[in-house]
């Protein structure tokens, strides 16, 4: 790479995954990020289209399919809208079921998370533990609901399966494995050195930037926003429980890290109220196929952030309109302003600090050489190593920590 | 008062048009009918007097008559104004909130691609959802949209 011009590096656009992957434009001086802009729209599937053609069950089944890591979160939003247009009253029982089911889910994309963000700087170790755990909860998610991803539990009026008396204390002593599990974590995050250093003051976002840019979920609180749709506009069975929004105020990945290490312990405290007050009764309510005309707006505290659905119905069988912002489009807006001003090195793990459903690693980079005028394309993998590398150099090395934890 | 109904007078109060436009769905969701011509009155007073920091999105309809577009605003995050304002369909346009909320630029892209709403005022840039090769004029949100011959004028693009 030439270090006296400007160099502008894009990166991606290839993370078939998520509905939103991303591509990102990096003005390069020397190893500094001057500007970083960013495109999305790449793999649009045109859901929103494809829902107006069918009826709401079939969309029930569809909008899951939007995203594979927070799937429930997005038919119970729907499920949600379209309850309020119908004027259906969901019964107590199925409520609770979906929130434990929600929470669970919040469970195993945290657990997800903190393995990527290990990886991204070269903490492997972190990431065998944390996805070896996260293997305890996809169990119990199988076990309530006979899937690993994609649940399947919502219909339209409820929930589609009980949970039995006798699978209660098999989940409790999941929750129990993953929250001394978790403890290990948070002393980790507290106390080790290398990782503190490395996360702190990396992806900076203030308070003012995160309220700005409109970041949501554990982006934002990590900036002290005080925002979570859980408790600003509680839906399913949130009202009845206790709970904390957790919020840092370091503005930094550091700080993302504290508040999703902190909300898994808030995740198994709701689980167990949940469990324990689980209502009597039924757990759905017959729901009419078509839909009498109206409109809804429904919010759900996604793993990622609040998750917004619009659904306009017409009276028929099919929607007239339905519309989804995802959080990761509301953050990611946001990274443009962290990568500015910090080192290439610090690019892979400012990205995954957003959590944007990075489940596909099959990234390119390529360089343009403004100066020479040539190109060079490397993968994802390269930019990873060679961040780990840059650090290690700086004194900041897991590699010690791998062999001893 | 319910907090509800004291954003709903403060609005009606302010804005004498308003009376009768706005509606309380249930807790937390308001939906307000803007006039066209006095949309950036009103969303300039929501966000510098009733302190709406908070844009959730932007949904953009085809009603077949006329477009129209709903900003999802929040004050402190809790309750949901949602502001309506229909855009006619001879020549749809409607300004940019960009300097209000730097966020909106995904969200007005989106109205540009698949309704082909023209955002005046949103800078120079790339398109968003739709992909680069993608053919002028067609806007999938339309419901006058089928997709006819889209195959042949796809052919030899990027999309």
């Amino acid at each position: 790479m030439h270090n006296t011009g400007d160099v502008k590096v894009p990166i991606g656009p290839q993370h078939p995954a998520l509905k939103e992957p991303e591509s990102f434009l990096l003005t390069l001086r020397g190893e500094k990020i001057t500007a970083a802009s960013v495109k999305i729209g790449y793999n649009h599937r045109g859901i929103e289209k494809a829902c107006e053609g069918r009826t709401y069950i079939q969309d029930l089944y569809l909008i899951e399919r939007i995203c594979g890591i927070c799937s429930h979160s997005h038919s119970t939003a729907f499920a949600q809208a379209v309850e309020e247009i119908a004027g259906i009253e969901i019964p107590a029982r199925a409520k609770y079921i979906r929130t434990i089911v929600a929470e669970l889910e919040r469970v195993h994309s945290h657990l997800l998370w903190l393995g990527v963000a290990g990886h991204e700087i070269g903490f492997d170790t972190l990431l065998m533990y944390t996805w070896r755990d996260r293997e305890v909860v996809m169990d119990i998610l199988a076990q309530l609901t006979g899937n690993r991803v994609n649940y399947g539990m919502n219909t339209i009026g409820g929930v589609r399966r009980d949970i039995k008396a006798e699978q209660i204390p098999q989940v409790l002593k999941g929750v129990d494995t993953l929250e001394e599990r978790t403890k290990y974590y948070i002393k980790i995050a507290g106390e080790e050195p290398t990782l503190i250093n490395r996360l702190s003051k990396v992806g900076m976002l203030s308070y003012e930037d995160a309220i700005r840019m409109g970041a949501v979920g554990p982006t934002a609180r990590a900036s002290g926003v005080q925002r979570d749709v859980r408790k600003d506009d509680p839906y399913a069975a949130y009202a009845d429980i206790d709970f904390k929004v957790i919020t840092h105020n370091t503005c930094d990945v550091y700080g993302r890290t504290i508040v999703r290490v902190l909300e898994l312990m808030e995740s198994f405290k709701i689980i167990r109220q949940l469990l324990a007050k689980l209502p009597e009764g039924s757990i759905s309510v017959r729901a009419p196929r078509k839909i009498p005309a109206g409109e809804a707006v429904s919010r759900y505290e996604a793993p990622r952030g609040e998750d917004l659905h619009y659904v306009r119905a017409n009276g028929t069988d099919k929607p007239d309109r339905v519309k989804v912002r995802a959080p990761t489009l509301a953050n990611v807006q946001a990274v443009a302003l962290m990568l500015e001003d910090r080192y290439l090195a610090d690019m892979p793990i400012v990205v995954a600090a957003i959590d944007p459903c990075f489940s596909c690693t099959d990234r390119l980079v390529s360089i343009n050489d403004a100066d020479h005028n040539s190109k060079n394309t490397f993968e994802w993998e390269k930019i990873h190593r060679d961040s780990i590398e840059w650090y290690k150099k700086r004194g900041i090395d897991f590699a010690k920590l791998n062999k001893t934890f | 008062m319910s907090p509800e109904e004291a954003i709903k007078n403060d609005l009606e109060r302010k804005f004498d048009f308003l009376n009768g436009n706005i509606t309380i769905k249930r807790a937390r969701r308001i939906f307000v009918d803007v006039p066209f011509e006095r949309f950036h009155d009103v969303l300039d007073y929501m966000i510098k007097k009733m302190r709406c920091a908070m844009l959730s999105g932007i949904t953009g309809l085809d009603e077949v008559e006329n477009f129209a577009a709903i900003y999802h605003m929040s004050p402190e995050g809790k309750i949901m104004v949602n502001l309506k304002v229909k855009i006619s369909r001879e020549k749809p346009h409607i300004k940019s909130i960009m300097q209000y909320f730097p966020i909106a630029e995904m969200y007005e892209r989106e109205l540009e691609d698949l309704l082909g709403i023209h955002v005046d005022g949103l800078p120079e840039g790339r398109r968003y959802p739709l992909p680069d090769g993608w053919p002028k004029g067609e806007h999938p949100l339309r419901k006058d949209w089928k997709g006819a011959g889209l195959e042949m004028k796809l052919e030899g693009t990027d999309a």
